[in-house]
Formats: C-alpha cells, sequence, structure tokens
C-alpha cells in the first residue's frame, strides 16, 4: 500500500477517457461502480468542456456482484452503441471491475457491434493516468490505422506530418497545436492529422500519409511514434518546442528533415531574448529555483530557466517514473540529483529544505508554495481552473516562450519594485507586518508563517525545545534582522542560525549576523 | 438501460416513484470525507482503496483546501491483492506512520472502498487490532465509502452508523435530552443550540467537532435529523433505545418551524414559549424570501438525484418560493423519515429513484424546466443546452439550514437567473 495525500496522476482509466474525449466519434464504454463518474466533472469544471465526456459507465452496485455484472456490461454496451453510434467502441474496467474479472472487452467483442471495439487493459494496480492515455492512444491507432504500405509518391511540393501527443485535460494542448501549426507551416509543411485532439477514426486510417511525425508530449505519443516509424518509416521529431533555445533547435530539426532554410523562421524569435536583456530583469540573476512537473515539462522548463532566464536551478524532479532516466540525466546537467516521486510531500520537504526563490511546479507545488509564501507558477500538469485561461496562451514555440517569461516573472517583484523597496525599507508601509503587495493584502507576514516549518525540522525543533531559557537571538541582532528586506529575511535567519550553531555562537548578536552574512557571501 | 423500471406507489403518500436503472451521475459516499474531516477536528479518515478513490476525493475537495488536509488514501497496489494478511501489515504500517506524523488525532476512521470489499478486506478486525495497539489514546472506528453500496450523503450516515456502539450508555437516572443527528455547519449548529438553550431543551449535536465530546445515548434519547440521508444512524440509535422526534427537516421558515415544534412538542415546552423564541428570527427569514420569491414563483424546477436533500428542497421552493417541481430525482427515498415532507408535496410531481442519467436528461429536455438542480458533472453541459442550472454540492457544503440561512438558501436558487438576466453575451 502507499500512502497518498494528493495524486499527481489518476487511475488509468482517466487516461482513457482524455484520449475518448479528445477524439470525435469515440466511445468508451467503462465497467465501473457507481462514483466513478466524478471523472466526467475534471472535463466539465476544470476543462469547462462543453459536452460530457462521450463515456458510458456500467455503475454496478454490491447486488449486482457475482450474479449479472456481465449481463450488465452487455445491456449497457447495447444501449450506448445504440444511443451514441460512435465509428469505434473503448472498452475498459475501472480498478474494482479489474477485481471481478468480467472480460468487457471479449463480451463486447461477441456482441457483434457493426463497429471496431478495442478492448483495453489498464493494470489499474500497477498503472497511472499518463500510462493509460498512452495505452490507449496506441490501441486505438493499430485498431484504427491503415497499415499497408503506401505506394511511393511523386515528390511534394509541401511535406506533411501528424502531429501527436495532445490530449484533453492537458496543459495548453488546446493553444500549442495552433502555435506548432503556425511554425510547420512557416517552414513549407502541412498537418496531415492532429491526434488525438480532434480526430476521428478515420483521421487515425490515414496517419501513414504523412512524412514524418512531431511528438509534441512523449508521455502520451512516444508508443505510437515509434510504431508509425516502423510501420512507414517515418522519421519523428521530438524535440519539445519549449522556450526560445527549444523552438529554434525544433525549427532546425524540421528544416534538416524536410530540407528547408530554417533562418526566416529562426529571425521571429518573440520578445523573451529582448526582455530577459533589458536592464529590469538583472535582479533575475542566479534566482533558485524549484522545478516538478512532467518529464518533458520539468526538462525544459530547467533549460529555460538556466539559458533563458539566468535563474540557478536548485531542484529539479518529476512524478513520471517512466520517464525517469531523462529527468535523472537533465538534473545531472545542473549538478543535481533528480527528485523521482509521486509523494508530495517528499516534494514539499525538498522545497522546505531548498527554500527556493521561484517554485515551477504543477497543482500540488502550487498549495505547497501558497503554504510556504512562496511565488509560484504553473508549468505542468495536473493544473486547476485557472490554467484553462480563456486568452490564447500556449506553452510552446516563439509565443509560448512570450507566455513563460511573463507567466514565471508575474509571481516575482519586478526590479524597479525591488530595488526601491531596499531604498525605502524603514518606511512605515514596507515594515515587515505590511506582506508583499504582489502577494495580496492577506498574506500578512510570510515570515511567521513559515517559523513553524522551520522550527519543525529535526535539530532546529529539539535545541528550540530544549533550551527555551535561552533566546536564540539578542535584542540587537533581532532588531537588525528586521532591517533586512522580508523576502531575503526567512533566508537570512535560517543562514545566520546555522552559522551561529556551528560554532557555538548562542545568542547571536549584530556581530554574528554579520559575519553569518559575509561567510555565505565570500 | 433500465433493468427495472416500474412505477410502484408510495404507502404514505399515494405518489407514483419511477424507479429505473442504468449509468448513474453521483458521487460514492468517501465524498462525505471532505466535510466530515472538517467537522470532527480530531478524527482522521484514512481510505483504503485504489488510485481512483484518491483521484475522487482530490477531484471533489478540489480548490477548497490549502492545508494538509486529515485524510488520505492508502493505495492499494498490486502487491497487495495477492494475500490478506499481507494487506492487514501494509494496513498497520501505514497508520503507524500517519500517526507519527499527526500526534494530535484522537479517532482515525479505516473507510471501505469498492476495492477494497470486493477483496473482502476486513476493516474491523484491522480497527480491533490497531486499537490494542494504539489504543486507548487513539480509537479505530470503520466504515464503508463504497460506491457499490453508498451515494455521496450515505458515506456520512455509514460514517455515523459506525460510531454509534461507541457512544457510552446514559446512566439510568439521567433525564431525557435531545441528540440532534447529521453533521450540520458550526455557525448553524451554535444558532440551534442556543435556540435549544432558550427553549430549555438539553441538546447534545452529532457527529460531535472533537471525537472526545461523543454523546451517550440511552432510552431517554430523544433524536432529531438534521439531514435526510441518515437511514442506518437512525436503525443504530433506535437499537441503543433511542427515539426518533418525526418531523420535517430544517430547511425553510416552514420546515425550521416543524422540526424545532417536534422537539418542543416532545419536551413539553408551551407553544407561546416556542413562538416567543423564533419570533423574531421568523420575522427575519420571512423578510430575507421576499424578493426570491418574486423571482421564483411559478418557475419550474427539475432535481437530478444527488445528496437525498432533494425532497426537503423541493418542498421548501415549492411551498416557500412558490416553484412547481416537476421531477424529484433522489438516489435512495427514504419513507418513513421523509413521511412528513412528502405529505408536503404537490401531487403533480414526479419522483424517482435512483437513475439512468441518459433517460432521465431526455425526460428533462422534453420537460424544458426553468431550473434543473444537477451535479457538477451535468451543469456546464445542460448550461451549454441553455438551461439554467443550480449545481448541488453547493447545497451540501453551505449552511443553509434554520431561519438566518434561510436567505441564502434561496440565493443559491436566484443567482442562476440573477446571472442569466445580467449577461449580454
Amino acid at each position: 500500500m502507499q500512502l497518498s495525500v494528493w495524486t499527481y496522476e489518476g487511475p488509468p482509466h482517466v487516461g482513457a477517457m482524455r484520449i475518448a474525449t479528445a477524439m470525435k466519434g469515440v466511445h468508451l464504454l467503462l465497467h465501473a461502480p457507481q462514483g466513478d463518474t466524478y471523472a466526467d466533472l475534471l472535463f466539465t469544471m476544470i476543462e469547462r468542456r462543453k459536452e460530457r465526456p462521450p463515456v458510458t459507465y456500467t455503475t454496478f452496485a454490491a447486488r449486482d456482484l457475482g450474479s449479472d455484472t456481465a449481463e450488465l456490461f452487455k445491456t449497457a454496451a447495447i444501449e450506448a452503441y445504440e444511443r451514441f453510434r460512435p465509428d469505434v467502441l473503448l472498452v475498459a474496467a475501472s480498478c474494482t471491475a479489474e477485481l471481478i474479472q468480467d472480460d468487457p472487452g471479449g463480451i463486447a467483442g461477441a456482441l457483434g457491434l457493426p463497429v471496431p471495439v478495442v478492448p483495453l487493459e489498464m493494470s489499474a494496480y500497477q498503472r497511472k493516468e499518463n500510462w493509460g492515455a498512452a495505452h490507449t492512444f496506441y490501441r486505438l491507432v493499430r485498431a484504427c490505422c491503415d497499415s499497408s504500405p503506401r505506394p511511393p509518391q511523386a515528390e511534394r511540393s509541401r511535406k506533411r506530418c501528424n502531429l501527436l501527443g495532445p490530449t484533453a485535460l492537458g496543459f495548453r494542448h488546446r493553444d500549442d497545436i495552433i502555435e506548432v501549426s503556425r511554425l510547420l507551416d512557416q517552414l513549407g509543411v502541412d498537418i496531415n492529422v492532429v491526434a488525438p485532439y480532434g480526430a476521428t477514426a478515420a483521421d487515425l486510417a490515414r496517419l501513414g500519409d504523412a512524412d514524418f511525425n512531431v511528438v509534441l508530449y512523449p508521455e502520451i505519443a512516444d508508443s505510437v511514434a515509434r510504431w508509425l516509424g516502423k510501420t512507414f518509416g517515418q522519421p519523428c521529431v521530438s524535440t519539445p518546442p519549449l522556450g526560445v533555445t527549444g523552438t529554434r533547435a525544433f525549427v532546425e530539426e524540421v528544416a534538416r528533415l524536410v530540407e528547408t532554410d530554417p533562418s526566416p523562421v529562426l529571425e521571429e524569435v518573440g520578445r523573451l531574448p529582448w526582455y530577459s536583456r533589458s536592464i529590469d530583469s538583472t535582479y533575475l540573476t542566479g534566482k533558485q529555483v524549484f522545478i516538478f512537473g512532467d518529464a518533458t515539462h520539468a526538462i525544459a522548463a530547467a533549460r529555460i530557466a538556466t539559458e533563458e532566464f539566468g535563474f540557478e536551478v536548485v531542484g529539479l524532479g518529476s512524478y513520471c517514473r517512466e520517464q525517469a532516466r531523462d529527468v535523472r540525466a537533465a538534473a545531472k546537467q545542473y549538478g543535481l540529483e533528480a527528485l523521482i516521486t509521486e509523494d508530495h510531500l517528499e516534494v514539499e520537504d525538498r522545497i522546505v529544505e531548498l527554500q527556493p526563490e521561484l517554485v515551477l511546479g504543477t497543482q500540488m507545488e502550487r498549495h505547497i508554495a501558497k503554504r510556504l509564501g512562496l511565488p509560484c507558477a504553473i508549468i505542468s500538469a495536473p493544473v486547476h481552473v485557472h490554467d484553462y485561461p480563456a486568452r490564447y496562451s500556449p506553452q510552446m514555440g516563439f509565443e509560448g516562450a512570450n507566455v513563460l517569461f511573463d507567466t514565471w516573472v508575474h509571481p516575482l517583484m519586478m526590479g524597479l519594485e525591488h530595488h526601491l523597496l531596499s531604498m525605502f525599507r524603514d518606511d512605515f508601509e514596507f515594515a515587515e507586518t505590511a506582506g508583499p503587495s504582489h502577494l495580496g493584502a492577506s498574506r500578512s507576514t510570510p515570515e511567521a508563517e513559515l517559523r513553524p516549518a522551520v522550527a519543525a525540522e529535526p535539530g532546529s525543533a529539539a535545541s528550540e525545545a530544549s533550551a527555551p531559557a535561552e533566546p536564540l537571538w539578542t535584542a540587537d541582532a533581532e532588531h537588525e534582522l528586521k532591517k533586512i528586506p522580508f523576502f531575503v529575511r526567512r533566508k537570512a535567519r535560517r543562514n545566520t542560525e546555522r552559522f551561529a550553531r556551528e560554532r557555538g555562537r548562542i545568542p547571536i548578536t549584530v556581530e554574528t549576523l554579520y559575519d553569518a552574512k559575509a561567510h555565505f557571501q565570500a | 438501460m433500465s433493468l427495472v423500471s416500474d412505477i410502484s406507489d408510495d404507502a404514505g403518500r399515494q405518489l407514483p416513484v419511477l424507479k429505473q436503472r442504468g449509468q448513474r451521475e453521483v458521487f460514492c459516499g468517501l465524498t462525505g470525507i471532505v466535510w466530515l474531516h472538517r467537522k470532527i477536528q480530531d478524527a482522521f479518515f484514512l481510505v483504503i482503496g485504489s488510485r481512483t478513490c484518491a483521484h475522487l476525493i482530490q477531484s471533489a475537495a478540489g480548490v477548497m483546501i490549502f492545508a494538509e488536509p486529515r485524510f488520505a488514501t492508502a493505495i492499494l497496489e498490486e502487491k497487495d491483492l495477492a494475500g490478506f494478511a499481507d494487506a492487514q501489515e501494509e494496513i498497520d504500517r501505514v497508520v503507524a506512520r500517519l500517526l507519527a506524523r499527526r500526534p494530535e488525532i484522537k479517532v482515525l476512521f479505516l473507510v471501505g472502498s469498492c476495492p477494497s470489499e470486493v477483496i473482502k478486506l476486513d476493516l474491523s478486525r484491522a480497527a480491533e487490532r490497531l486499537s490494542q495497539v494504539h489504543g486507548p489514546d487513539v480509537s479505530f472506528v470503520n466504515y464503508s465509502g463504497s460506491g457499490l453500496e453508498t451515494t455521496f450523503t450515505q458515506g456520512e450516515d455509514t460514517c455515523l452508523a459506525a460510531m454509534v456502539p461507541k457512544m457510552r450508555t446514559l446512566p439510568a437516572e439521567a433525564p431525557r435530552s435531545l441528540m440532534v443527528v447529521g453533521s450540520l455547519a458550526d455557525p448553524v449548529e451554535d444558532i440551534f443550540r442556543r435556540i435549544f438553550e432558550a427553549l430549555e431543551i438539553p441538546v447534545v449535536f452529532f457527529p460531535p467537532r472533537r471525537f472526545s465530546e461523543l454523546p451517550a445515548v440511552g432510552p431517554q434519547t430523544s433524536y432529531l435529523l438534521a439531514q435526510p440521508y441518515l437511514a442506518e444512524t437512525g436503525r443504530a440509535l433506535d437499537e441503543r433505545g433511542a427515539q426518533r422526534l418525526a418531523a420535517p427537516f430544517p430547511l425553510g421558515v416552514e420546515g425550521t418551524r416543524g422540526w424545532l415544534n417536534a422537539a418542543a412538542q416532545a419536551f413539553d415546552v408551551r407553544p407561546s414559549r416556542l413562538e416567543e423564541v423564533v419570533a423574531p428570527a421568523e420575522r427575519r427569514a420571512h423578510l430575507a424570501l421576499g424578493r426570491a420569491r418574486e423571482m421564483l414563483t411559478g418557475k419550474r424546477v427539475f432535481f437530478f438525484p444527488d445528496s437525498q436533500l432533494e425532497v426537503p428542497l423541493a418542498r421548501f421552493l415549492h411551498r416557500e418560493l412558490g416553484m412547481t417541481p416537476v421531477e424529484i430525482g433522489t438516489p435512495y427515498l427514504h419513507r418513513e423519515h421523509l413521511a412528513v415532507e412528502l405529505s408536503m408535496l404537490p401531487s403533480s410531481v414526479t419522483l424517482s429513484e435512483g437513475q439512468d442519467v441518459e433517460r432521465q436528461l431526455d425526460r428533462c429536455r422534453a420537460s424544458s424546466p426553468d431550473l434543473v438542480v444537477c451535479g457538477l458533472g451535468l451543469a456546464n453541459p445542460l448550461e451549454v443546452e441553455g438551461i439554467t442550472t443550480k449545481w448541488s454540492i453547493e447545497l451540501t457544503f453551505s449552511p443553509i439550514q434554520g431561519y438566518e440561512h434561510v436567505g441564502d438558501l434561496a440565493g443559491l436558487f436566484t443567482r442562476p437567473f440573477v446571472r442569466r438576466e445580467r449577461l449580454k453575451v
């Protein structure tokens, strides 16, 4: 058993739902007990989809167990087909149905429905959402794709590619498709099929007509791209066009493939390079960031943070065990050991330990950062309703890089504000109780909120608890500490305390404070 | 899909009940943890289930919880499915880790789920064993929130029913007292407590805010249900000798008055005294309903099954705000507990129990109601079709009972109309 408070990924059948919902004319029949319909609200509420996901749940109850759950499944299959008339019917078992072993695939297959029935093996007790999505996409492609060899064609004036990976409930997939299609168009490449997002079974049948594949989200589409490569000899572009550097690399890779000159496309780089070089961004230099997300976005974010923002990556991790090797390799480049875990408490511990100045993460890290009073921007699923904005806001391509600049810098203070704050730190409005203006008026004393978390750590908790009589700080030093701007004060406090403990210089005097400052700046 | 589809007569009221069976668009009982863990502040809820269970609770809890919640899921893995002895050891390990992290926990609920029930994991055995190890500081209670047996609010019912055997028995010489049963928002509970004090009725609330304050029970206990979904809890209290006071539920002015009146009569409070105590609040409540009544009178409302609050809510909307219920869908119709409520409904209404969501949607569209009360999975798609909706989960999480919140309750139903009127896009 694995103890879990929040989960980064849902069960694998939610992944299957993301594929079915993304496509047109595909229906999923899920053998499941009452309650599993909660997953509908992910699509109707969080993504604000206008239709219910194309899913029928058999809804078996305790009284059906051992008697007629299979019969129930059969009736549900027939009625779902009659009502929705899909082009393809996916059938799967949720975690509970997997235990009762009704063989949904076998039953549905035996019904003689006039459409392809694709059974899915979800392995609910081993696998998770992304795997379920990848598996479903792969099974659908295998079932629908016309794999007969294509006759050799006369050289096309424009090459064609498939855009693979975008799903329902994906992080900005909706806008990434538009942005990447535009880039490809500029390179003289037409889109053959976008899948699964918006695709029909008939579209999947003609995947083989493309000259190559572009994998936007390897977590979802890697296995399909590999099979297409093997079957049709289609090469695959899997450099994610994230950030300016990533987009350039992507453009160059595509240009090489289609033998065209990338330079006209590379001239358009968006605003990020200049915004990063403008002097207001000087204060971003060396800001310590902690990054956690799915593998693709986390790895790219680390590169962008380093090369395009001038940040220092102090932590990098992912909940995607399937891509753990890539994340570990990326982390090594920054001299870090990657954090691969599904346990958000472990992520929280790491953030508390590292004390970054910015967190780039998922919905979970947003909760953690909020609790710790740290600035945070979202870079990856799982996300919440706020992360499906009304405006166009891709992550990929040069426009995506513009979006990243705004999104990551927004939670931080701007350079001029930063400067003024230190100039006027004795002003009453900048007093420690005023709190940072950009985090809203309600956040009164971020330092006070952080202290329990700091105190709860082994070592500090024990020493503070065992020696209440001896104050850690002299009054003068405490007063001096308050002159340090609040956004660096908690770090100064912590560093000074560590410095003082290691040298047995408790209580901390003004002298100790500045000795510690010099020590950490050296 | 309607394996069973028939019209049977409701004995008490002669109201026909439509029963269909098919896809149910409802939560399972695990969802109750979302409000129960806030209500009982020294409790922790540990679901023994699958990744789906964990995902469900976090999706239902959504953005509401920023602190570390007092619930978690022990996710069953492939290796746990091999043998049960192993699973019991795993529970011990997980519980030990939890208690080390949260030493303030006084009661730990082991919550059964669909998968734990299918593999017949014996959680009562686990609770007994854990009590021996970690007791008496920590109590262990097990109940089922599985979707195989419970729908949404029934999870609170099974939870409370499992706590009843833990109640001490009132000493024989203890005077008669009132127990209010069913979780209410704290502000609502405080207001009711003040009213009962003014009526000089000794009162306890169940569930308590802390497990250490679990009330005692006995034949001297009369209980009032504050929520309509407590079939099992009622039965468990009956077995302890307590007597249920028949009453409507405290929704709306009329419901609240009838509910308080049942207690007043049972405890021989003079009618004039009750009048005296509630008159100012009733005046305020009527005032608060004025505008809502103007806006809602004559409008037709359709309920999809959700929390079992549907019948009392429909009664309130009908009798106090002039709305016409078209269909009242409810996951489960407890005829005895709802007897008073059912007698107050118009005979034109269709009552439906259980659900075949596709057929119900067909009926809903065909009847073109002015307002549909439904769950989150259905609300946005219906809005897209031009149908005004009120998402029902808010009715479970908000303080809506009693006089002082009656305006807020009405506001939940007027807001969708106000919004539609305002928007020009």
